[in-house]
C-alpha cells in the first residue's frame, strides 16, 4: 500500500495496524522497516519547519513503480510506504517504508531499494524554514 | 496543438507561475517547449522533465494534449 499524508502520522501505530490487517500470517519471517524523520538542523543551520511539495499524480505513480520493481526483484509478500506532504515540523515522521518477506536478505535489500529509489527519483521537494528566511533543499545527502 | 506546462518547487518560484498553456506547431519536443516558455534561456543541466507524469529526456517529442512538467532535482524521503 502506498499513501501520501497531509497530516502527522505515527509510523509505529501505522505499522502495527497494517501488519494486523495482513492475511499472510505465518508466511513472513522478516519485516524490514525504515522511518525517516525531520531533523532540526541541516548544513549547519537550525531548521524550524519544512514544506514538502509533490507532483500530484506523478508522485503516487512513481512510488507505485518503485514498489512494482521491488516485487520483480525480490519475493515480497507485502509492503507499506507512507510519505508526508505539506507542512512538517522537527521530529515529525516524513517517510515509512516497510516490507514483509519470508527471509531477511530480501527484506533488507527490498526496503533499501525502495527507500533509495524514492530519495533519488520520486518527485518531492523540500523547502526549509530557517531562523531567518526559507531555502529549497538542492539535493539529498548521498546516504 | 495545445500543451499544458507545469513547474514545481524552486523552478515554479523562479518562473513566477505554476503553469502555462501553449499552442505549438505540428511537431515539437520537450526542449522546444522549454525554449518557448523560458523565452530562450537555456535549460539548466539539472532540470528534470516529464510528459504525462513519466520522466523523459529533453529530446522527447510532445503531442497534442500532453502535460509537460519541468522541475529541479528531487529531495524527498
Amino acid at each position: 500500500m502506498i499513501q501520501l499524508r497531509e497530516s502527522r502520522f505515527d509510523p509505529w501505530l501505522e505499522l502495527q495496524a497494517y501488519q494486523d490487517s495482513l492475511a499472510i500470517k505465518g508466511k513472513y519471517g522478516a519485516t524490514a522497516v525504515f522511518v525517516g524523520s525531520m531533523r532540526d538542523f541541516n548544513e549547519g543551520d537550525e531548521v524550524r519547519a519544512m514544506t514538502l511539495e509533490h507532483y500530484p499524480g506523478m508522485t503516487e505513480q512513481y512510488l507505485d513503480k518503485i514498489v512494482h520493481e521491488a516485487v520483480q526483484k525480490w519475493p515480497l509478500l507485502d509492503s507499506l510506504v507512507i510519505h508526508r506532504v505539506g507542512d512538517i515540523l522537527p521530529d515529525d515522521s516524513i517517510v515509512l517504508v516497510a516490507v514483509w518477506c519470508a527471509h531477511r536478505a530480501s527484506a533488507f535489500d527490498a526496503s533499501r531499494y525502495i527507500m533509495e529509489e524514492l530519495k533519488s527519483n520520486a518527485p518531492f521537494w523540500k523547502k526549509e524554514t530557517l531562523t531567518e528566511g526559507t531555502r529549497w533543499v538542492e539535493k539529498n545527502t548521498p546516504s | 496543438m495545445s500543451i499544458t506546462v507545469l513547474y514545481f518547487a524552486s523552478l515554479r518560484e523562479q518562473m513566477g507561475r505554476a503553469d502555462d498553456h501553449i499552442e505549438a506547431g505540428t511537431a515539437t519536443t520537450v526542449s522546444e517547449v522549454w525554449s518557448r516558455i523560458s523565452e530562450g534561456v537555456e535549460m539548466p543541466a539539472n532540470i528534470l522533465c516529464s510528459i504525462n507524469k513519466e520522466y523523459v529526456d529533453a529530446g522527447h517529442s510532445v503531442k497534442d494534449g500532453d502535460e509537460v512538467a519541468f522541475f529541479p532535482p528531487v529531495t524527498g524521503g
